[in-house]
């Protein structure tokens, strides 16, 4: 009898490039980003040369300050809208237009940047709204909202509900249920969604170059037109940094899913 | 309504703030796209005048219906320049989600073969580079791709070339982007239906004398043929309007059709031709998200 081995060598095989070709650019941006010398590709030693130069660089700076406010209020924003969406949408009974409001909810996942970008702007335009802070905020409260939406609706699709009904049996209401009951457990995938949010509003290119003003620039925006200039080594030492920002986010998401995973867990046999 | 008759029904008192929301800021933004493709360029040249201006009533409706126009979409079909970029953008996306799935589905079926507890490692691992700023990544694949880059460093030592490859501004380039970019949303959906196939399938078919070839394509691929659909879709329609991949990487000599519509946007500051153009790229869209439901609708059926 022959058995198919569960894991062959092609497996292993595949798995190991594929991670190799995830991770092996941004492990040499990494390490360019330390490099000494002005010519990007020469190594010329170890130095912070270039994180100086970045510190001392003040539309990069202010274009990082902005993109940081941007994301903080923007993720928060979508985090209450996109958690409220989550629980209308699966612990909803049927309502009006709940097709129409799910739609709306996936569409922006997967439509391209440029038409929502567009589309935003055209809005602003109309509105006389000045482009700037308010209105990428708005632009990317919009994108994001939906992906909160999706990570927060998994957590609840998971959840047994008997533990809500138990609570409203005796004698919560249903809010009162709900924040005492669900929001403690569905709390880790409300901050996953947040820190996704906030990563993607940091990350976001197009919507935000449609939607601010002249001299709102965000840091992707100032790092693009700065690459397409050519590549010079400050923006390697840029680049690191937001990678490590984005490390330490990450760190802390988990640390938070596993905190309420194992209060979860002493607090289920009582 | 009372507040106990609100609070009676929850569901509906939650979704109220996020529908205004997404009424407000995405349904609204798409009427005035449409309302900016139908007017005529010299009156919808920047600063705009506001679109329908309510107060002046009935007869003002009236007459800004009487200023549509489909001169617009009229360019857009006459127009080669257009047509090349719809076509274009649909071949960069077919090509780059057929390589897309090469490369992801070793990946994803090695990963649902993993032993349980290494299986949730992988997906973090998969989804870290997600996290991190798809612009950095492009960057980063500038260092490498560029004239005197790491690759043509390494190529040039093991004397596989003579001289430095153009690599940068190609189509390759664009492609070895585009499937950096994309391939954990291609994974991700593979790996969910791969992980949930039960092993003893494969087992069986192999017990019953099937050389592997034929378990995996007679078996483990149809399969898994919900998880394909969703990451092609998933990598398909984004792919089809991208715009900073291709500007980066692939040079300028021909535009997808997110280029060119940024182009008209910004450089001639033709807003109702790009609007034009951005409604028949989402009419584009729509159709496979049409047929995709579809087909799941019809698989959901057969599986009854």
């Amino acid at each position: 009898m022959r058995k198919v081995s569960r894991l062959s060598r092609f497996n292993i095989a595949s798995l190991a490039l594929g991670l190799a070709f995830l991770y092996l650019p941004i492990l040499i941006l990494v390490i360019y980003s330390f490099n000494a010398s002005r010519l990007v590709t020469v190594w010329g030693g170890w130095s912070l040369r270039w994180y100086h130069e970045f510190f001392n660089d003040r539309a990069m700076i202010e274009a990082a300050w902005m993109s940081f406010r941007v994301a903080v209020s923007s993720a928060t924003i979508a985090t209450l809208l996109g958690t409220l969406a989550a629980v209308a949408l699966s612990r909803g009974e049927r309502f009006r237009g709940r097709t129409l409001f799910s739609g709306m909810l996936y569409a922006p996942l997967v439509m391209p940047e440029v038409i929502t970008g567009l589309s935003l702007l055209l809005l602003f335009v109309a509105l006389n709204a000045e482009r700037g802070f308010w209105t990428v905020t708005i632009a990317h409260t919009t994108l994001t909202m939906c992906f909160v939406a999706v990570v927060v609706q998994s957590r609840l699709g998971s959840l047994d509900r008997s533990l809500e009904e138990a609570a409203m049996d005796l004698g919560c209401d249903p809010v009162r249920a709900f924040l005492s009951v669900t929001l403690p457990l569905i709390a880790p995938a409300i901050v996953a969604g947040w820190m996704l949010a906030f990563t993607l509003s940091l990350d976001d290119l197009v919507i935000a170059s449609f939607t601010t003003g002249p001299g709102s620039a965000t840091l992707p925006i100032r790092i693009y037109s700065e690459v397409r200039l050519g590549v010079k080594p400050e923006i390697n030492a840029i680049c690191t940094l937001v990678i490590a920002l984005i490390a330490v986010v990450i760190v802390i998401a988990s640390l938070a899913s596993k905190l309420s995973s194992s209060q979860g867990e002493s607090a289920a046999p009582l | 309504m009372s507040a106990r008759r609100i609070f009676a029904r929850p569901a509906r008192f939650a979704a109220i703030a996020p529908y205004v929301w997404m009424v407000l800021f995405f349904l609204v933004p798409f009427a005035f796209v449409l309302k900016i493709s139908l007017s005529q360029t010299a009156i919808a040249q920047p600063p705009y005048e506001p679109v329908f201006d309510l107060t002046a009533g009935w007869d003002a409706l009236k007459a800004a219906f009487a200023a549509l126009s489909i001169d617009n979409f009229r360019l857009l079909v006459s127009d080669d320049l257009y047509v090349f970029a719809y076509l274009r953008s649909l071949t960069v996306a077919v090509t780059s989600t057929v390589l897309l799935l090469l490369v992801g589905y070793p990946i994803a079926y090695g990963m649902a073969r993993l032993p349980r507890r290494w299986q949730a490692v992988a997906m973090v691992l998969v989804i870290v580079p997600f996290w991190t700023s798809f612009l950095i990544r492009i960057y980063a694949w500038i260092n490498i791709l560029q004239h005197d880059g790491l690759l043509n460093q390494i190529l040039l030592a093991l004397h596989l070339v003579s001289q430095p490859v153009v690599w940068l501004s190609t189509d390759s380039a664009m492609y070895i982007g585009i499937v950096y970019s994309y391939l954990p949303f291609m994974i991700l959906p593979l790996y969910a239906t791969l992980a949930k196939m039960e092993p003893v399938l494969e087992e069986a078919a192999s017990d019953l004398g099937a050389p592997p070839w034929q378990v995996f394509w007679l078996l483990t691929f149809p399969l898994s043929l919900p998880g394909v659909g969703a990451g092609v879709l998933l990598c398909f329609i984004p792919i089809v309007g991208e715009f900073v991949i291709p500007d980066l990487l692939a040079g300028s000599n021909s535009l997808m059709i997110g280029q060119t519509l940024w182009l008209e946007f910004f450089t001639n500051k033709d807003w109702p031709v790009a609007s034009a153009a951005a409604i028949v790229l989402l009419v584009v869209l729509l159709l496979p998200l049409l047929l995709y439901e579809r087909l799941q609708k019809r698989q959901l059926e057969q599986g009854r």
